[in-house]
């Protein structure tokens, strides 16, 4: 598991790589919270086009991002979303609080 | 519907064995070659019960997980149990949303990925005694016409 963090203009990106699930959950969090702690911006972009494997724990760990960088007034959207773990994005009811946009570019017009 | 493989893993309650325990069951069921999509499905279900067991059986003190799988020309039943505190109200625990640790960013949605990913889930509980979940996939790639 690894956490590629990356700017594009006033937006953290943050590539989650390999597979998120309760193992992997801690050390992402840890990553984009202390991530945010030094940025500037208040806005991410989840990319999920190379995360391999997900479980309910994801959904945990966007949740958790999205009501932090909400506080501070801040927007979150998730990215290249393959359509396995769009059934559980689904079921989650996420897609009603949170975007999800087929790529980067898009998400960021969106910001 | 007669069994025609069975393997049982046992393992301990550690978080880094939540990704060992869907892999083996992944590599168990593609004997008979179900589609990707159906591994995926069998891969998730294996990761929320082995998760509920470490987190929420054992909660992350040290104990023993055991999976079980069954596995027919057209389908698999997989057994995940735990000899850890147990479940007191079962249905609420298969509430969509319904977490018992809210405070560790859990979702709540264990149960509900594994009852839409499988076609059956049972759970069996005891307070005090440990839990057992088990769920049972037709693989309707590969059923007989």
């Amino acid at each position: 598991m690894k956490v590629k963090i990356s700017y594009k203009g006033n937006t953290l990106i943050a590539g989650i790589i390999g597979e998120l699930d309760h193992h992997s959950a801690e050390y992402v969090r840890e990553k984009i919270d202390s991530e945010l702690i030094k940025a500037t911006t208040k806005n991410v972009i989840f990319d999920f086009s190379k995360v391999t494997f997900m479980d309910s724990s994801g959904i945990g760990v966007i949740m958790g991002r999205f009501k932090n960088v909400s506080k501070l007034s801040g927007k979150l959207s998730v990215t290249n979303v393959n359509p396995q773990l769009m059934r559980i994005f689904e079921m989650s009811g996420l897609l009603k609080v949170i975007p999800v946009y087929d790529n980067i570019d898009i998400a960021i017009n969106k910001m | 519907m007669q069994p025609i493989n069975y393997m049982k893993l046992e393992f301990s309650s550690k978080s880094s064995n939540e990704g060992f325990a869907r892999v083996v069951a992944a590599a168990f069921v593609s004997q008979v070659d179900p589609t990707i999509e159906e591994m995926a499905d069998v891969k998730t279900a294996v990761s929320e019960a082995v998760t509920n067991a470490i987190i929420h059986g054992y909660e992350n003190t040290s104990g023993l997980v055991r999976m079980e799988c069954i596995l027919y020309n057209d389908g698999v039943e997989i057994t995940v149990e735990d000899e850890g505190q147990g479940i007191e109200d079962v249905n609420l625990a298969r509430q969509p949303m319904y977490t018992s640790k809210p405070e560790m960013e859990r979702s709540g949605m264990g149960f509900t990925v594994m009852e839409s990913f499988m076609d059956r889930v049972e759970v069996i509980s005891e307070v005090g005694k440990g839990t057992k979940v088990s769920m049972f996939k037709k693989f309707k790639s590969l059923a007989k016409e």
